[in-house]
C-alpha cells in the first residue's frame, strides 16, 4: 500500500497514515514533502510497532 | 527519538527563560514574547489600527523570521510552497487573531501568563483544548484545506526582506509610520536583546517544530507527547524565570495586560484553538511555516494583522461587552468552514 501526503498540513500526513493503517497492511510506503511531516510520519509509524526504513521523502513500514 | 524529545524540552526551557528576561528588560507583563500581542503591535505602525499607544515594529518577530528562515535555508529545509485555500487561511488568520485578542494572548502568552501566576491562563487553556477537540472531531471526518505546490522561490523570499525593511524602519522609525502615542513607545526591552531573542526562539522552532496547539491536537488525535514537552518546557523555563526575576504574581486580578471575565477568556481561546487546527498550526507555527518558504502561512500572518486591526478599531479586544456576540459569530464561521472543506 502506498499513500502520497506530500502538500497537505498539519497533521494530515500523520492522520492519513493512521487512515491507512485500519486495515492493519504487513506494509506500507507513505510519501511526505517536508521534514517535519517525515518525522511525525515516521514516530507515528514506530509507535505503532512498524519497523521503518527511509529514502528521502518516501518512508517504507514493515511489520 | 530521545534526543528529539531532550531538544524540545531543552528548547522549550530556553524560550521559557528568555521570555522572562525579556520582561525583566523592559517588555510588558508576561508579554517576552507573544506573536499575536506582537503582530498586533506591528500592525499598529502601519495604522491599521487606532490604539495608537499599542503601535510599534516588535523586533522579535524580526529576529523569529530571521532565526528560523537562517535554519530552514541552511538545513536545506527552505521550499516555496503555497496555494492550499489561502482566502480561507487569511480568513482564519484574522479569526484566530480576534479570539486571541479576547483573551489578550496567543496561545504562546498564554502559557507565559500561567507561568507568571495568572490564573485566567486556566480559563484560556481549557478553552484552548475545548477548541483544538473540536477541530480535531473535524480532522477526523476528513477536514482538509487541500495540498499546496510549488511556487516561485521570490514569493518565499519575500517574508525575510520585509523583515529586512522593518528592522531598518525599527532602527530609524521614519515618520510616516506610527511609533507609540505622545512620543512614548509601548513597553519593551532593547531592540537589539528583543531581536536576539527573536533569532534564538526562532532557530529552536524551526528545528523542533515546537507549536503550541500541536501539543494537545497530536495528544487527542495520536496519543503523541513529542509536542506538548516543548509547551511544558516554555512553562517551566517561564515560571523559574519569572520567580527569580519577583515577576510571579498568582491571583486572577490586577495580572499585567489581562481581563478575569472567564467566559471571554473561555470562548476567545475556543475560538483561537479551532481556528489554529484548522490552520493545521499556532501563529508561532505559522510564522515559523512562513520563514521557511510557505507562502499560504505567509497569507495567514497577513490575515492575523488584519484581524488584530479589526479587532482593535471595533473594540473587540478584552473583556468588552462587544465581544461575545462577535465570538459567536467567529464560531459560526469556523463550524461552517470546518464542514465544507473536505477531502
Amino acid at each position: 500500500m502506498r499513500i502520497d501526503t506530500s502538500g497537505l498540513s498539519c497533521p494530515e500526513p500523520v492522520l492519513k497514515t493512521k487512515k491507512a493503517l485500519k486495515d492493519k497492511p504487513a506494509y506500507i510506503e507513505v510519501i511526505v514533502d517536508n521534514t517535519a511531516a517525515l518525522q511525525n510520519v515516521s514516530r507515528f509509524l514506530k509507535s505503532q510497532k512498524y519497523e521503518i526504513t527511509t529514502e528521502d521523502f518516501l518512508i517504507k513500514g514493515s511489520k | 527519538m530521545k534526543n528529539k524529545k531532550l531538544m524540545i524540552a531543552l528548547g522549550g526551557l530556553i524560550i521559557g527563560i528568555l521570555s522572562g528576561v525579556l520582561v525583566k528588560y523592559g517588555n510588558p507583563g508576561n508579554m517576552g514574547v507573544c506573536i499575536a500581542c506582537f503582530l498586533r503591535d506591528i500592525s499598529g505602525s502601519f495604522g491599521l489600527h487606532s490604539a495608537s499607544k499599542l503601535a510599534y515594529v516588535r523586533p522579535e518577530i524580526i529576529g523569529i523570521v530571521f532565526g528560523a528562515f537562517g535554519a530552514a535555508y541552511i538545513t536545506k529545509e527552505f521550499n516555496v510552497k503555497g496555494g492550499s485555500a489561502p482566502f480561507i487561511r487569511f480568513l482564519l488568520g484574522m479569526t484566530v487573531m480576534i479570539g486571541a485578542l479576547a483573551f489578550l494572548g496567543c496561545p504562546l502568552r498564554m502559557i507565559l501568563r500561567l507561568a507568571g501566576g495568572d490564573l485566567n491562563g486556566i480559563l484560556g487553556i481549557l478553552g484552548f483544548a475545548t477548541g483544538i477537540i473540536i477541530g480535531v472531531f473535524f480532522l477526523n471526518k476528513g477536514f482538509s484545506l487541500r495540498r499546496n505546490y510549488n511556487q516561485a522561490k521570490a514569493g518565499g523570499l519575500m517574508l525575510p526582506v520585509i523583515m529586512v525593511a522593518l528592522l531598518a524602519m525599527v532602527m530609524i522609525q521614519p515618520v510616516f509610520m506610527i511609533w507609540g502615542a505622545d512620543g512614548n513607545l509601548p513597553a519593551h526591552a532593547p531592540i537589539f536583546l528583543s531581536l536576539g531573542v527573536g533569532v534564538v526562539a526562532g532557530v529552536i522552532a524551526q528545528r523542533t517544530r515546537l507549536c503550541m496547539v500541536g501539543g494537545i491536537r497530536d495528544i487527542a488525535l495520536f496519543r503523541d507527547y513529542y509536542l506538548i514537552i516543548g509547551f511544558i518546557g516554555i512553562f517551566l523555563g517561564a515560571l523559574v524565570s519569572n520567580l527569580v526575576f519577583g515577576n510571579f504574581h498568582m491571583g486572577f486580578e490586577g495580572q499585567p495586560a489581562a481581563h478575569s471575565v472567564w467566559y471571554v477568556n473561555f470562548f476567545g481561546m475556543l475560538v483561537a484553538g479551532w481556528g489554529s487546527v484548522l490552520l493545521g498550526g499556532c501563529p508561532l507555527r505559522q510564522l515559523i511555516l512562513s520563514s521557511e518558504g510557505n507562502v499560504d502561512s505567509s497569507v495567514t500572518i497577513m490575515g492575523l494583522m488584519m484581524g488584530a486591526g479589526l479587532a482593535h478599531n471595533l473594540g473587540l479586544v478584552g473583556a468588552s461587552e462587544r465581544v461575545v456576540p462577535a465570538l459567536c459569530v467567529l464560531a459560526i464561521f469556523l463550524l461552517f468552514v470546518s464542514i465544507i472543506n473536505r477531502d
